[in-house]
Protein backbone atom coordinates (compact mmCIF):
# COMPACT_ATOMS: atom_id res chain seq x y z
CA UNK A 1 0.00 0.00 0.00
CA UNK A 2 1.16 3.33 -0.76
CA UNK A 3 -1.45 5.65 -0.48
CA UNK A 4 -0.98 8.34 1.93
CA UNK A 5 -2.92 6.42 5.30
CA UNK A 6 -5.66 7.25 6.45
CA UNK A 7 -4.92 8.05 10.56
CA UNK A 8 -6.75 10.56 12.88
CA UNK A 9 -6.64 14.07 12.55
CA UNK A 10 -3.54 15.29 12.78
CA UNK A 11 -2.08 18.21 11.61
CA UNK A 12 0.54 17.43 9.50
CA UNK A 13 4.33 19.07 9.43
CA UNK A 14 5.72 17.52 6.36
CA UNK A 15 4.20 15.86 3.71
CA UNK A 16 5.80 13.35 1.86
CA UNK A 17 4.32 12.64 -2.05
CA UNK A 18 5.33 10.29 -4.30
CA UNK A 19 8.92 10.70 -3.78
CA UNK A 20 11.31 8.62 -5.21
CA UNK A 21 14.94 8.84 -5.07
CA UNK A 22 17.84 7.78 -7.02
CA UNK A 23 21.75 7.16 -5.65
CA UNK A 24 22.96 7.17 -9.47
CA UNK A 25 21.25 4.58 -11.19
CA UNK A 26 19.69 3.22 -8.29
CA UNK A 27 16.18 3.85 -6.96
CA UNK A 28 16.43 3.78 -3.51
CA UNK A 29 12.89 5.10 -2.68
CA UNK A 30 9.71 3.79 -4.51
CA UNK A 31 6.58 6.55 -4.78
CA UNK A 32 6.68 6.96 -0.94
CA UNK A 33 3.84 9.04 0.82
CA UNK A 34 2.80 9.90 4.53
CA UNK A 35 2.45 12.68 6.91
CA UNK A 36 4.66 13.70 9.50
CA UNK A 37 2.00 15.07 12.03
CA UNK A 38 3.02 17.69 14.20
CA UNK A 39 4.40 17.72 17.17
CA UNK A 40 4.35 13.55 17.04
CA UNK A 41 6.86 11.11 16.87
CA UNK A 42 6.67 8.73 13.19
CA UNK A 43 9.15 5.99 14.14
CA UNK A 44 10.67 4.45 10.48
CA UNK A 45 11.01 0.71 10.89
CA UNK A 46 12.52 -1.90 8.71
CA UNK A 47 15.66 -4.28 7.52
CA UNK A 48 19.10 -2.76 6.79
CA UNK A 49 18.94 -1.18 3.20
CA UNK A 50 15.03 -0.26 3.44
CA UNK A 51 15.60 3.09 2.53
CA UNK A 52 14.38 4.57 6.07
CA UNK A 53 17.85 6.41 6.41
CA UNK A 54 17.55 7.52 2.85
CA UNK A 55 14.28 9.09 4.02
CA UNK A 56 15.40 10.63 6.72
CA UNK A 57 18.22 12.17 4.58
CA UNK A 58 15.84 13.44 1.88
CA UNK A 59 13.94 15.47 4.49
CA UNK A 60 16.37 18.21 5.66
CA UNK A 61 18.16 17.50 2.10
CA UNK A 62 21.23 16.23 3.50
CA UNK A 63 21.95 14.22 0.09
CA UNK A 64 22.40 17.30 -1.65
CA UNK A 65 26.42 17.06 -0.22
CA UNK A 66 26.51 13.90 -2.37
CA UNK A 67 27.06 14.02 -5.79
CA UNK A 68 24.94 11.60 -8.13
CA UNK A 69 22.10 11.44 -5.72
CA UNK A 70 18.81 12.72 -6.53
CA UNK A 71 15.13 13.29 -5.55
CA UNK A 72 11.74 13.63 -7.16
CA UNK A 73 8.49 14.19 -5.63
CA UNK A 74 7.18 16.50 -3.39
CA UNK A 75 8.43 17.36 0.02
CA UNK A 76 6.09 19.71 1.86
CA UNK A 77 7.35 21.13 4.96
CA UNK A 78 4.13 23.43 5.87
CA UNK A 79 3.20 23.43 2.69
CA UNK A 80 6.31 24.48 1.04
CA UNK A 81 8.17 21.64 -1.33
CA UNK A 82 11.94 21.70 -0.08
CA UNK A 83 12.93 19.76 -3.06
CA UNK A 84 12.99 23.17 -4.74
CA UNK A 85 16.59 24.12 -6.00
CA UNK A 86 15.40 27.31 -4.78
CA UNK A 87 15.30 26.81 -1.23
CA UNK A 88 18.00 28.15 0.90
CA UNK A 89 19.02 24.81 2.35
CA UNK A 90 20.88 26.83 5.80
CA UNK A 91 17.21 27.53 6.64
CA UNK A 92 15.81 24.38 6.03
CA UNK A 93 18.43 22.44 8.44
CA UNK A 94 18.00 25.08 10.79
CA UNK A 95 14.27 24.04 10.65
CA UNK A 96 15.08 20.40 10.44
CA UNK A 97 17.86 19.08 12.62
CA UNK A 98 18.92 15.57 12.51
CA UNK A 99 20.57 13.50 15.51
CA UNK A 100 23.00 10.73 14.21
CA UNK A 101 23.54 7.35 15.20
CA UNK A 102 27.21 8.47 16.47
CA UNK A 103 27.47 11.31 19.09
CA UNK A 104 29.17 14.12 16.68
CA UNK A 105 30.10 16.68 19.36
CA UNK A 106 33.01 19.00 18.10
CA UNK A 107 36.36 18.99 19.06
CA UNK A 108 35.56 22.16 21.50
CA UNK A 109 33.88 23.08 24.96
CA UNK A 110 30.61 22.07 25.80
CA UNK A 111 29.54 25.59 25.61
CA UNK A 112 30.56 25.96 22.12
CA UNK A 113 29.73 22.89 21.01
CA UNK A 114 25.99 24.75 21.42
CA UNK A 115 26.88 28.41 20.96
CA UNK A 116 28.21 27.33 17.22
CA UNK A 117 25.19 26.57 15.52
CA UNK A 118 23.41 28.81 16.65
CA UNK A 119 26.21 31.97 15.47
CA UNK A 120 25.91 29.90 12.11
CA UNK A 121 22.54 31.81 11.78
CA UNK A 122 21.98 34.41 14.52
CA UNK A 123 24.11 37.25 16.20
CA UNK A 124 23.13 37.08 19.99
CA UNK A 125 25.32 39.07 22.81
CA UNK A 126 26.52 37.00 25.24
CA UNK A 127 24.10 37.12 28.20
CA UNK A 128 21.35 36.35 25.62
CA UNK A 129 24.23 33.54 23.99
CA UNK A 130 24.15 32.36 27.66
CA UNK A 131 20.62 32.23 28.25
CA UNK A 132 20.45 30.33 24.65
CA UNK A 133 22.74 27.87 25.27
CA UNK A 134 21.61 26.88 28.72
CA UNK A 135 18.21 26.43 27.72
CA UNK A 136 19.36 24.36 24.45
CA UNK A 137 21.28 22.06 27.09
CA UNK A 138 18.43 22.00 29.87
CA UNK A 139 16.11 20.70 27.00
CA UNK A 140 18.07 18.34 25.94
CA UNK A 141 18.16 16.88 29.74
CA UNK A 142 21.86 17.34 30.43
CA UNK A 143 22.44 21.18 31.65
CA UNK A 144 22.76 19.44 35.58
CA UNK A 145 25.29 17.27 34.40
CA UNK A 146 27.58 20.04 32.81
CA UNK A 147 27.21 23.28 34.24
CA UNK A 148 29.64 23.10 36.61
CA UNK A 149 31.94 22.20 33.21
CA UNK A 150 30.85 24.72 30.19
CA UNK A 151 34.33 24.92 29.20
CA UNK A 152 35.60 21.20 28.95
CA UNK A 153 35.80 19.68 25.60
CA UNK A 154 32.51 18.32 24.63
CA UNK A 155 34.67 14.95 23.52
CA UNK A 156 35.34 14.17 27.42
CA UNK A 157 32.23 12.96 28.07
CA UNK A 158 30.58 9.68 27.97
CA UNK A 159 28.13 8.43 24.76
CA UNK A 160 25.35 9.24 26.02
CA UNK A 161 26.25 12.13 27.17
CA UNK A 162 27.93 13.07 23.53
CA UNK A 163 24.38 12.22 22.63
CA UNK A 164 22.22 14.63 24.42
CA UNK A 165 25.12 17.31 23.89
CA UNK A 166 24.34 16.69 20.22
CA UNK A 167 21.03 16.96 20.94
CA UNK A 168 21.13 20.41 22.40
CA UNK A 169 23.29 21.43 19.63
CA UNK A 170 20.05 20.91 17.15
CA UNK A 171 17.44 22.20 20.03
CA UNK A 172 19.64 25.48 19.85
CA UNK A 173 18.99 26.62 16.66
CA UNK A 174 15.28 26.56 17.23
CA UNK A 175 14.53 23.79 14.82
CA UNK A 176 10.72 22.84 14.24
CA UNK A 177 11.21 19.17 13.02
CA UNK A 178 14.26 17.24 14.70
CA UNK A 179 15.21 13.79 12.23
CA UNK A 180 17.18 10.70 14.56
CA UNK A 181 18.98 8.87 12.97
CA UNK A 182 19.50 5.47 15.29
CA UNK A 183 20.08 7.74 17.96
CA UNK A 184 20.53 5.07 20.36
CA UNK A 185 22.27 2.57 18.80
CA UNK A 186 25.79 3.21 20.60
CA UNK A 187 24.34 3.81 23.85
CA UNK A 188 23.61 1.83 26.99
CA UNK A 189 20.46 1.08 28.20
CA UNK A 190 20.86 3.34 30.92
CA UNK A 191 21.95 6.43 28.52
CA UNK A 192 19.05 5.00 25.50
CA UNK A 193 16.48 5.47 28.52
CA UNK A 194 17.55 8.62 29.13
CA UNK A 195 16.95 9.62 25.51
CA UNK A 196 13.85 7.96 24.84
CA UNK A 197 12.92 10.37 27.57
CA UNK A 198 14.21 13.06 26.26
CA UNK A 199 12.31 12.33 23.06
CA UNK A 200 8.93 11.97 24.61
CA UNK A 201 10.02 15.67 25.73
CA UNK A 202 10.38 17.11 22.85
CA UNK A 203 7.58 15.58 20.96
CA UNK A 204 5.94 18.75 22.92
CA UNK A 205 7.75 21.06 21.31
CA UNK A 206 9.06 19.55 17.84
CA UNK A 207 7.72 17.29 15.56
CA UNK A 208 10.22 14.05 15.52
CA UNK A 209 11.33 11.55 13.12
CA UNK A 210 13.29 8.41 14.22
CA UNK A 211 14.67 5.36 12.74
CA UNK A 212 15.09 2.60 14.68
CA UNK A 213 16.11 -0.89 14.52
CA UNK A 214 14.84 -1.30 18.03
CA UNK A 215 11.39 -2.52 17.35
CA UNK A 216 10.81 -1.98 21.28
CA UNK A 217 11.96 1.67 21.20
CA UNK A 218 9.79 2.26 18.18
CA UNK A 219 7.07 0.88 20.12
CA UNK A 220 7.93 2.82 23.52
CA UNK A 221 8.69 6.13 21.47
CA UNK A 222 6.85 6.78 18.27
CA UNK A 223 2.64 7.86 18.11
CA UNK A 224 2.94 6.03 14.44
CA UNK A 225 5.10 3.93 12.15
CA UNK A 226 6.14 3.80 8.88
CA UNK A 227 7.33 0.15 8.00
CA UNK A 228 9.67 0.42 4.67
CA UNK A 229 10.95 -2.40 2.74
CA UNK A 230 12.93 -2.57 -0.28
CA UNK A 231 12.46 1.41 -0.86
CA UNK A 232 8.66 1.04 -0.56
CA UNK A 233 6.33 2.18 2.22
CA UNK A 234 4.60 -1.09 3.39
CA UNK A 235 2.53 0.25 5.79
CA UNK A 236 1.82 3.26 7.82
CA UNK A 237 -0.22 4.02 10.51
CA UNK A 238 -0.87 4.26 14.62
CA UNK A 239 1.85 2.47 16.27
CA UNK A 240 -0.38 0.86 18.04
CA UNK A 241 -1.97 -1.08 15.56
CA UNK A 242 1.20 -1.32 13.51
CA UNK A 243 2.23 -3.13 16.43
CA UNK A 244 -0.74 -4.93 17.35
CA UNK A 245 -2.76 -5.77 14.27
CA UNK A 246 -0.27 -5.14 11.10
CA UNK A 247 -2.04 -5.12 8.35
CA UNK A 248 0.46 -6.62 5.80
CA UNK A 249 1.99 -10.23 6.45
CA UNK A 250 4.98 -8.24 5.75
CA UNK A 251 4.94 -6.32 8.72
CA UNK A 252 3.89 -8.77 10.99
CA UNK A 253 6.60 -10.93 9.38
CA UNK A 254 9.13 -8.43 9.86
CA UNK A 255 7.98 -7.17 13.39
CA UNK A 256 7.62 -10.46 15.12
CA UNK A 257 11.22 -11.77 13.89
CA UNK A 258 10.25 -13.79 10.94
CA UNK A 259 11.69 -12.83 7.99
CA UNK A 260 13.44 -15.27 6.24
CA UNK B 1 2.62 -19.10 9.82
CA UNK B 2 6.26 -18.34 8.48
CA UNK B 3 9.18 -19.69 11.16
CA UNK B 4 10.53 -17.30 13.09
CA UNK B 5 14.78 -16.96 12.54
CA UNK B 6 15.20 -18.04 15.79
CA UNK B 7 13.86 -21.38 16.18
CA UNK B 8 14.09 -21.79 19.62
CA UNK B 9 11.22 -19.47 19.67
CA UNK B 10 8.60 -21.59 17.31
CA UNK B 11 9.57 -24.15 19.55
CA UNK B 12 8.63 -22.13 23.18
CA UNK B 13 5.67 -21.12 21.14
CA UNK B 14 4.32 -24.36 20.19
CA UNK B 15 5.24 -25.67 23.74
CA UNK B 16 2.92 -23.14 25.03
CA UNK B 17 -0.16 -24.22 22.79
CA UNK B 18 0.28 -28.05 23.42
CA UNK B 19 0.05 -27.48 27.29
CA UNK B 20 -3.19 -25.54 26.48
CA UNK B 21 -4.02 -28.37 24.54
CA UNK B 22 -3.08 -31.06 27.36
CA UNK B 23 -5.20 -28.99 29.83
CA UNK B 24 -7.98 -28.55 27.56
CA UNK B 25 -7.99 -32.62 27.26
CA UNK B 26 -7.74 -32.76 31.57
CA UNK B 27 -10.97 -30.61 31.61
CA UNK B 28 -13.13 -32.01 28.95
CA UNK B 29 -12.72 -35.74 30.57
CA UNK B 30 -13.04 -34.04 34.18
CA UNK B 31 -16.42 -32.81 33.41
CA UNK B 32 -17.52 -35.80 31.34
CA UNK B 33 -16.57 -38.10 34.15
CA UNK B 34 -17.61 -35.72 36.79
CA UNK B 35 -21.24 -35.80 35.07
CA UNK B 36 -20.78 -39.58 34.12
CA UNK B 37 -20.19 -40.36 38.22
CA UNK B 38 -23.33 -37.81 39.27
CA UNK B 39 -25.54 -39.82 36.98
CA UNK B 40 -24.68 -43.23 38.35
CA UNK B 41 -23.75 -42.14 41.56
CA UNK B 42 -20.42 -43.21 41.26
CA UNK B 43 -18.46 -42.76 44.37
CA UNK B 44 -15.37 -43.34 42.79
CA UNK B 45 -15.34 -42.11 39.83
CA UNK B 46 -16.27 -38.66 41.32
CA UNK B 47 -13.07 -39.22 44.01
CA UNK B 48 -11.02 -39.52 40.65
CA UNK B 49 -12.61 -36.27 39.45
CA UNK B 50 -11.52 -34.26 42.67
CA UNK B 51 -7.77 -36.10 42.20
CA UNK B 52 -7.06 -35.10 38.91
CA UNK B 53 -7.64 -31.25 39.86
CA UNK B 54 -4.43 -31.29 40.52
CA UNK B 55 -3.08 -31.53 37.59
CA UNK B 56 -4.43 -28.90 35.61
CA UNK B 57 -3.43 -26.72 38.59
CA UNK B 58 0.07 -27.78 37.82
CA UNK B 59 -0.13 -27.05 34.00
CA UNK B 60 -1.86 -23.75 34.71
CA UNK B 61 0.90 -22.86 36.77
CA UNK B 62 3.91 -23.92 33.98
CA UNK B 63 1.87 -22.20 30.84
CA UNK B 64 1.70 -18.74 33.20
CA UNK B 65 5.32 -18.94 33.87
CA UNK B 66 6.50 -20.53 30.55
CA UNK B 67 4.56 -17.50 29.55
CA UNK B 68 6.21 -14.71 31.42
CA UNK B 69 9.33 -15.68 30.39
CA UNK B 70 8.53 -15.61 26.47
CA UNK B 71 7.74 -12.35 27.14
CA UNK B 72 11.11 -11.60 29.36
CA UNK B 73 12.77 -13.19 26.32
CA UNK B 74 11.60 -12.78 23.74
CA UNK B 75 9.85 -8.78 23.96
CA UNK B 76 7.03 -10.55 21.57
CA UNK B 77 5.04 -8.77 19.24
CA UNK B 78 1.89 -8.43 17.62
CA UNK B 79 0.53 -12.18 16.73
CA UNK B 80 3.39 -13.51 19.24
CA UNK B 81 2.29 -11.20 22.01
CA UNK B 82 -1.53 -12.63 21.53
CA UNK B 83 -0.47 -16.32 21.99
CA UNK B 84 1.27 -15.16 25.52
CA UNK B 85 -1.22 -13.59 26.54
CA UNK B 86 -3.92 -15.68 25.42
CA UNK B 87 -1.93 -18.85 26.71
CA UNK B 88 -2.05 -17.17 30.30
CA UNK B 89 -5.68 -16.50 30.21
CA UNK B 90 -7.15 -19.75 28.39
CA UNK B 91 -4.92 -21.38 30.79
CA UNK B 92 -6.85 -19.42 33.69
CA UNK B 93 -10.65 -20.42 32.24
CA UNK B 94 -9.51 -23.95 31.73
CA UNK B 95 -8.11 -24.29 35.78
CA UNK B 96 -11.49 -22.72 36.54
CA UNK B 97 -13.84 -25.42 34.41
CA UNK B 98 -11.82 -27.93 36.23
CA UNK B 99 -12.31 -26.19 39.43
CA UNK B 100 -16.36 -26.31 38.71
CA UNK B 101 -16.18 -29.91 37.40
CA UNK B 102 -14.68 -31.05 40.55
CA UNK B 103 -17.24 -29.24 42.57
CA UNK B 104 -19.48 -31.07 40.98
CA UNK B 105 -17.94 -34.50 41.68
CA UNK B 106 -17.91 -33.13 45.26
CA UNK B 107 -21.31 -32.87 45.44
CA UNK B 108 -21.75 -35.87 44.14
CA UNK B 109 -20.23 -37.71 47.09
CA UNK B 110 -22.11 -35.81 49.40
CA UNK B 111 -25.55 -37.04 47.93
CA UNK B 112 -24.37 -40.15 46.59
CA UNK B 113 -26.11 -41.88 49.78
CA UNK B 114 -29.03 -40.11 50.01
CA UNK B 115 -30.16 -40.34 46.04
CA UNK B 116 -33.26 -40.08 45.16
CA UNK B 117 -35.18 -38.86 42.15
CA UNK B 118 -33.37 -39.91 39.08
CA UNK B 119 -35.33 -37.60 36.36
CA UNK B 120 -34.02 -34.40 38.24
CA UNK B 121 -30.93 -34.75 36.67
CA UNK B 122 -32.10 -35.44 33.43
CA UNK B 123 -31.98 -31.05 32.74
CA UNK B 124 -28.76 -31.52 33.65
CA UNK B 125 -27.40 -33.46 31.11
CA UNK B 126 -28.65 -32.02 28.66
CA UNK B 127 -26.74 -28.67 30.18
CA UNK B 128 -23.71 -31.07 30.28
CA UNK B 129 -24.10 -32.16 26.54
CA UNK B 130 -24.57 -28.17 25.56
CA UNK B 131 -21.48 -27.27 27.70
CA UNK B 132 -19.08 -30.01 26.24
CA UNK B 133 -19.80 -29.20 22.86
CA UNK B 134 -19.42 -25.82 23.28
CA UNK B 135 -16.11 -26.50 25.27
CA UNK B 136 -14.73 -29.12 22.55
CA UNK B 137 -15.39 -26.21 19.83
CA UNK B 138 -13.62 -23.71 21.82
CA UNK B 139 -10.34 -25.48 22.25
CA UNK B 140 -10.84 -26.87 18.18
CA UNK B 141 -10.68 -23.02 17.46
CA UNK B 142 -8.20 -22.56 19.82
CA UNK B 143 -5.92 -25.12 18.04
CA UNK B 144 -6.89 -24.18 14.09
CA UNK B 145 -7.09 -20.39 14.84
CA UNK B 146 -10.56 -21.19 13.68
CA UNK B 147 -11.83 -17.23 14.18
CA UNK B 148 -15.95 -18.37 12.60
CA UNK B 149 -15.81 -21.59 15.31
CA UNK B 150 -14.86 -19.22 18.25
CA UNK B 151 -17.12 -16.88 17.27
CA UNK B 152 -20.17 -19.61 16.71
CA UNK B 153 -19.20 -20.97 20.39
CA UNK B 154 -19.55 -17.02 21.49
CA UNK B 155 -22.77 -16.77 20.36
CA UNK B 156 -24.24 -20.56 21.15
CA UNK B 157 -23.56 -19.96 25.31
CA UNK B 158 -27.29 -18.14 25.12
CA UNK B 159 -28.50 -21.60 24.92
CA UNK B 160 -26.93 -22.65 28.06
CA UNK B 161 -28.06 -20.36 30.13
CA UNK B 162 -31.33 -20.54 28.84
CA UNK B 163 -31.51 -24.28 29.54
CA UNK B 164 -30.49 -23.11 32.91
CA UNK B 165 -33.24 -21.33 33.84
CA UNK B 166 -35.33 -24.38 32.97
CA UNK B 167 -33.21 -26.83 35.09
CA UNK B 168 -33.91 -24.09 37.90
CA UNK B 169 -37.88 -24.46 37.89
CA UNK B 170 -37.76 -27.56 37.18
CA UNK B 171 -35.96 -28.20 40.26
CA UNK B 172 -38.03 -25.72 42.17
CA UNK B 173 -40.74 -27.73 41.82
CA UNK B 174 -38.99 -31.30 42.81
CA UNK B 175 -38.76 -29.23 45.96
CA UNK B 176 -42.22 -27.79 46.46
CA UNK B 177 -43.54 -31.12 45.72
CA UNK B 178 -41.71 -33.01 48.18
CA UNK B 179 -39.47 -31.03 51.16
CA UNK B 180 -37.13 -34.22 51.40
CA UNK B 181 -36.36 -33.56 48.08
CA UNK B 182 -34.23 -30.55 48.62
CA UNK B 183 -31.52 -31.07 50.15
CA UNK B 184 -30.63 -33.57 47.04
CA UNK B 185 -32.13 -31.02 44.94
CA UNK B 186 -30.04 -28.22 46.29
CA UNK B 187 -26.99 -29.83 45.18
CA UNK B 188 -28.13 -30.24 41.85
CA UNK B 189 -28.97 -26.33 41.46
CA UNK B 190 -25.18 -25.96 42.59
CA UNK B 191 -24.29 -28.42 40.09
CA UNK B 192 -26.46 -26.75 37.13
CA UNK B 193 -25.05 -23.11 37.79
CA UNK B 194 -21.32 -25.02 37.55
CA UNK B 195 -22.24 -25.92 34.82
CA UNK B 196 -23.70 -22.63 33.40
CA UNK B 197 -20.34 -21.07 34.43
CA UNK B 198 -18.63 -23.57 32.62
CA UNK B 199 -20.31 -22.23 29.60
CA UNK B 200 -19.39 -18.75 31.17
CA UNK B 201 -15.51 -19.45 30.92
CA UNK B 202 -15.55 -21.55 27.19
CA UNK B 203 -16.87 -18.35 25.80
CA UNK B 204 -14.24 -16.47 27.61
CA UNK B 205 -11.87 -18.99 25.78
CA UNK B 206 -13.45 -17.93 22.54
CA UNK B 207 -13.45 -14.70 23.52
CA UNK B 208 -9.77 -14.97 23.62
CA UNK B 209 -9.24 -16.93 20.50
CA UNK B 210 -11.07 -13.95 18.14
CA UNK B 211 -8.11 -11.72 20.34
CA UNK B 212 -5.38 -14.21 19.27
CA UNK B 213 -7.00 -14.57 15.48
CA UNK B 214 -7.57 -11.01 14.75
CA UNK B 215 -6.04 -8.95 17.45
CA UNK B 216 -9.82 -7.40 18.23
CA UNK B 217 -11.50 -7.87 21.32
CA UNK B 218 -15.00 -9.02 21.16
CA UNK B 219 -17.95 -6.92 22.50
CA UNK B 220 -18.52 -6.48 26.39
CA UNK B 221 -21.71 -7.72 25.98
CA UNK B 222 -22.80 -11.13 25.11
CA UNK B 223 -26.27 -11.90 23.03
CA UNK B 224 -28.96 -13.10 25.89
CA UNK B 225 -31.95 -15.62 24.64
CA UNK B 226 -33.86 -13.86 26.90
CA UNK B 227 -34.19 -11.64 30.49
CA UNK B 228 -33.49 -14.43 33.11
CA UNK B 229 -36.42 -14.59 35.41
CA UNK B 230 -34.09 -15.36 38.24
CA UNK B 231 -32.14 -11.86 38.80
CA UNK B 232 -29.30 -13.93 40.57
CA UNK B 233 -25.93 -14.36 38.39
CA UNK B 234 -24.33 -15.33 41.43
CA UNK B 235 -21.25 -16.60 41.75
CA UNK B 236 -20.54 -20.60 41.34
CA UNK B 237 -20.31 -22.48 44.89
CA UNK B 238 -16.99 -23.57 45.95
Amino acid sequence: MNAPAQVKNHATKISVRSLDFYYGGTRALKTISLPLHTHKVTAFIGPSGCGKSTLLRVLNRMYDLYPGQRAEGEVLLDGENILDPAIDLNALRARVGMIFQKPTPFPMSIYENVAFGIRLYERLSRADMDARVEEALRGAAIWDEVKDKLQASGLGLSGGQQQRLCIARSVAVQPEVILFDEPCSALDPISTAKVEELIEELSSRYTIAIVTHNMQQAVRVSDYTAFMYLGELVEFGDTDDVFNRPREKRTQDYITGRFG
Amino acid sequence: MTEHIVKSYDRDLEALGRRISEMGGVAEKMLSEAMDALSSLDVELAKKVVATDIRLDTLQREIEEASVLTIARRQPLAIDLRECISAIRISGDIERIGDLAKNIAKRTLKIASEARLPRAIVGLKSMHEIAATQLKDALDAYALRDEERARAVWSNDADLDALEDSVFRDLLTFMMEDPRNISFCTHLLFCSKNLERIGDHTTNIAETVVYLVTGEAMPVERPKSRPSSLGADGEASQ
